[in-house]
């Protein structure tokens, strides 16, 4: 059983849907310290010998598994840097979710930063997902700055899904990945900002191979005094598809940059860059009202749906 | 029963003020299938809003089975039973055909029973529930999911704003069907329809006529369609599709 207080286990479910210990393989990082981790038959993982962070190895071929590593910190003041690599097999098709949830009921700053490196192996599959959390109503803030780093090989896919809904005061997202042919990357992103926060979310992607796919689409919501520059830049350096999007909904003091990019450094890349930004429009919040919902029930709605 | 009285409405244009409804009353009794026609800019939307408390009247004063409620809000006309489906149904990002339904049923819904309600309006749940009511759905696939929410709150008063306007001819001949079955299945209830469809105006029990902000004719559908046929308050569907 492990051992954590009741606000770790409650980051936990935020982060990671988990009551408790998952099924297969993870690592639970909690307070800067590893609380449990547990390596399967096909999937490895191993501390760094520096103490930095994990290695985790996929064997090739792998199917219908999945590893959580998430990281939970109710400590205040703490600050660290983690650095995790994932090795996915050839042909391998796996489930990974990190994700960090942090309370900070303090007055000093509480920050992980999560350098994460994927090296997907041919035609291996992989669905990520990170979600992002804070609670606590301390005077620290709460600080999450990710580094994920993607490198595809051919016929590879990945699926991201990453999400920051509530309380994280300061974030700085950055996302680079590499794609060689055929390999196809999703990525579903969801940002809510709140109160004075700031949140940066940095994309770039190289379709370097013939065939290579991306379709990045963040979606954010911005209220009160909150602040979000979302910068997507696709780069075609073969014939490839891309395909990018911010949309996002505005409300209060909010205010948001949207600089969707593109480049193209083939006559075959084909690319698309979208991006919209506006409040939530008066007939929506009347066709709700006349459901029966109050004007803020409606607007708690129109936003629950935007970023679901 | 709904209970109009000296209902006028006056916007502000430059200098002049324009009378879009002018000390209009009527009443719309229980089990009644009542549609208001009349020429374009004639009022008919403006009274179906004020109705819903989209717009308020600058006078005038509206019941509700016999409560005051001309100076509730849109949230509190819908909890005491008004239901409103819009000329132009709304599209939201991200919501999907069962979130709106859930919503519109007040209640955490079965997707049996809003299966149920999308049957009626000739959809099917499978290729509909988890859709988003955005804008890959059509004119007319997005009024028949308003018409589905509309059903879903099985509210005493539905008031539909022009439900042909923007669909396609064979969207309309299944819109036809949906509310002759409401007629058919009034029980107590009182549905409102703006049209000037001559197709719905068949179907009403009372066939209100509006001209200028004002009530022109109110009577039995039998006795008013004759009047109004060829005109521009009843219009007939181009005859192939009769």
């Amino acid at each position: 059983m492990l051992k954590m207080d009741e606000i770790q286990k409650r980051l936990l479910l935020e982060v990671a849907d988990l009551h408790d210990v998952p099924m297969g393989a993870y690592n639970l990082r909690a307070n800067g310290k590893s609380v449990g981790r547990s390596s399967s038959a096909n999937i490895e993982i191993t501390p760094k010998e520096d103490g930095s962070g994990i290695d985790i190895h996929i064997k090739p071929g792998t199917k219908n598994e999945s590893v959580h590593i998430p990281v939970v910190m109710s400590e205040s003041g703490m600050k660290e840097t983690v650095y995790n690599d994932f090795y996915i097999g050839e042909g391998a098709d796996v489930v990974i979710v990190a994700g960090c949830g942090i309370d900070n009921c303090g007055t000093q700053d509480s920050e992980h930063d999560g350098v994460h490196r994927f090296f997907v192996g041919e035609n291996a599959k992989v669905k990520y997902v990170e979600k992002h959390y804070g609670s606590g109503d301390g005077q620290g803030s709460r600080i999450l700055n990710p580094v994920t780093e993607v490198t595809m090989e051919a016929g590879s896919s990945m699926e991201m899904e990453m999400v920051q809904i509530k309380g994280v005061d300061s974030t700085s997202r950055t996302t680079k990945a590499n794609l060689k042919a055929d390999a196809s990357l999703i990525v579903r992103e969801r940002l809510m900002t709140h109160g004075k926060q700031y949140a940066y979310s940095e994309y770039e992607v190289s379709l370097d191979g013939e065939n290579a796919s991306a379709d990045v689409v963040s979606r954010g919501v911005a209220k009160d005094k909150s602040y979000q520059k979302l910068d997507l830049r696709i780069v075609g350096n073969a014939a490839c598809h891309g395909h990018t999007e911010c949309d996002s909904i505005i409300m209060d003091e909010g205010r948001i940059l949207a600089v969707p990019s593109l480049e193209a450094n083939n006559v075959d890349a084909m690319l698309v860059h979208e991006a919209a930004i506006g409040k939530i429009a008066g007939d929506q919040l009347i066709k709700l009202m006349t459901l029966g919902l109050t004007e803020k029930e409606a607007e708690e709605q129109i936003v629950n749906g935007f970023l679901k | 029963m709904l209970e109009l009285k000296n209902i006028s409405f006056h916007v502000t244009e430059g200098n002049s003020q324009v009378d879009i409804i002018q000390n209009l009353s009527l009443t719309v009794d229980n089990r009644k299938f009542v549609v208001i026609t009349g020429p374009n800019g004639s009022g008919k939307s403006t009274l179906a809003k004020i109705i819903a408390g989209i717009e308020q009247p600058t006078s005038g004063q509206i019941l509700l089975d016999g409560e005051d409620i001309t100076h509730k809000s849109i949230t509190e006309r819908a909890q005491l039973g008004i239901s409103f489906a819009f000329q132009q149904p709304v599209r939201f990002r991200g919501l999907q055909v069962i979130d709106l339904l859930r919503l519109a049923a007040g209640k955490k819904i079965s997707h049996i029973k809003a299966c149920d309600y999308l049957a009626e309006v000739g959809l099917c749940a499978n290729d509909y529930l988890n859709r988003e009511v955005n804008s890959s759905l059509s004119g007319g696939e997005l009024k028949r999911i308003e018409i589905a929410t509309i059903l879903a709150r099985k509210t005493n008063l539905s008031i539909f704003d022009e439900p042909e306007a923007g669909i396609d001819l064979w969207s309309f001949q299944n819109l036809i069907r949906i509310f002759e079955k409401m007629r058919e299945e009034i029980e107590d209830s009182s549905i409102i329809i703006i049209s000037h469809q001559e197709r719905i105006l068949q179907i009403a029990d009372e066939i209100i006529v509006l001209a200028d902000g004002r009530v022109q004719e109110h009577g039995a559908g039998k006795d008013i369609l004759p009047k109004i046929m060829d005109t521009e308050a009843s219009m007939p569907m181009c005859r192939k599709f009769q």
